[in-house]
């Protein structure tokens, strides 16, 4: 069924057709509207799940940890500084190896206060064993939302979905919503059960080779990912990357999120002047789509609305590091500031030229 | 992750009463066998019978919340060198 929906109410109406059994959040712009209709579908009976108010975000995934190391399918959504309080316990659920999956609505961290979009705050999650999604528009934040609770539950690790903060949160589209999952989502299967009468403790101290043991365990199954997102059985078809114009582009541009949208716009544009450029999106971070960048073989321009202070784009830096040919990495965006269609066709062509420096504008 | 999960047994982390540097010594004939050390062992290395306590000190770990808990002074912690 057809929609209008922002992103923030698509990822609400996926966590309700996945059938989440609980709930725990604390507000934060822009996340917050995802909990707010989430916590009127609970009300209303349309969804029947245990909704905790909490009163912080290291305790909402906290109590999500406990509901699913007991068994429940359970959901949470954070930004930026909430993200960061609950840092601790992103890696316990990783660790872990608990199927939940969590809305990060992507948001500048502060100083100075700033509630518009950047990705350096969903890319705290990089190390710690989370999968990282990064959804473009409404559609794809719902597709990957249920697809989210799909693979997690397969793998056994948690899903992460990236929103970009108000363009995608907050903006209305059109959005498929399927009218039912059709055995997509079938009951959660326990990686260990936790029951009264047979108690266990899970991650207490133990040797230091236990440690190891997790790390090496996780990246194997991390590295099942890209699979099964190909055959998850889904409606729509996905994979961890959007190759957009690639048939014989001498130039790519490698970025996530929304603003994709309009670096289409302007790779169609330069198209028609005859500029061979394409575009690889990245839909995940984590795994890192490694082999569709291996095979790349012409100039490639990295974006990244994010920046590590000492190095650089972050995102830049990972391409670099597994990339075969040339790679430029430009910093942009941080903060929020807006880059649009015409930002996008000139800051290509001085790519193309071989003038582009580090930072945009 | 088998190696992350423990199931409740004894002696799970070696034997523990190593650590020990205060040995609980228990005094029979205060003993009014109320249980409150049997209650408020966190080690659970304490039994009771009818004839009185036995602290298991493989496992004790000489933290003294029964000689603290004992309403009758019936358990005294002593430096493990002078036991």
């Amino acid at each position: 069924m057809r929609k209008i929906l922002t992103g923030n109410y698509a990822v609400a109406e996926a966590v309700k057709l996945a059938d989440v059994e609980f709930i725990a959040a604390y507000p934060i712009t822009p996340q917050t509207t995802i909990v707010e209709r989430l916590a009127e579908m609970v009300e209303r009976g349309e969804l029947n799940a245990e909704f905790v108010r909490v009163e912080s975000e290291h305790s909402a995934l906290a109590a999500v940890y406990g509901a699913s190391a007991g068994g429940l399918r359970a959901f949470t959504a954070t930004s930026s500084h909430g993200l960061l309080y609950m840092y601790e316990m992103c890696w316990w659920v990783a660790n872990s190896r608990l199927p939940v999956v969590m809305a990060v609505v992507t948001r500048t961290i502060g100083p100075p206060w700033n509630i518009h979009t950047e990705h350096t705050d969903i890319l705290t999650l990089r190390d710690t064993g989370w999968i990282i999604a990064m959804s473009e528009n409404a559609q794809e934040a719902l597709d990957l939302t249920l697809l989210g609770f799909k693979i997690a539950e397969q793998v056994n690790l948690p899903f992460a979905i990236g929103l970009d903060g108000f363009q995608v949160s907050h903006t209305a589209e059109v959005v498929d919503v399927p009218e039912s999952l059709d055995g997509f989502l079938p009951k959660r299967e326990r990686f260990f059960v936790i029951e009264p009468g047979n108690p266990i403790t899970v991650g207490g101290l133990t040797e230091n080779e236990c440690s190891m043991t997790i790390r090496k365990e996780m990246a194997k199954d991390m590295e099942r990912v890209g699979e099964l997102v190909r055959n998850s059985g889904y409606v729509r078809d996905y994979d961890l990357v959007e190759e957009y114009r690639m048939e014989d582009a001498e130039y790519v541009v490698i970025s996530m999120g929304a603003w994709c949208g309009d670096m289409k716009d302007a790779i169609d544009i330069l198209r028609e002047k005859g500029v061979q450029i394409g575009m690889l999106r990245l839909r995940f971070v984590r795994p890192f789509p490694k082999e569709f960048v291996e095979k790349l073989d012409c100039k490639v321009l990295v974006v990244d609305r994010n920046y590590s202070v000492g190095l650089g784009g972050i995102i830049a830096t990972e391409v670099k590091s597994i990339a075969n040919c040339d790679v430029h990495g430009i910093v942009a965006g941080l903060g929020g500031v807006d880059v649009g269609v015409d930002d996008f066709v000139s800051m290509f062509r001085k790519f193309v030229r071989g003038e582009l420096k580090g930072w945009w504008p | 992750m088998e190696c992350m999960i423990a199931k409740p047994s004894k002696g799970a982390a070696g034997k523990t009463g190593l650590w020990r540097t205060f040995k609980p010594i228990y005094h029979p004939e205060r003993c009014n066998l109320c249980q409150l050390c049997w209650l408020y062992c966190p080690e659970n290395v304490i039994d009771v019978s009818e004839d009185g306590i036995t602290i298991d000190y493989e496992y004790c770990k000489g933290c003294g919340i029964c000689a603290k808990i004992c309403v009758k002074n019936a358990i005294e912690m002593v430096r493990e060198e002078e036991t």
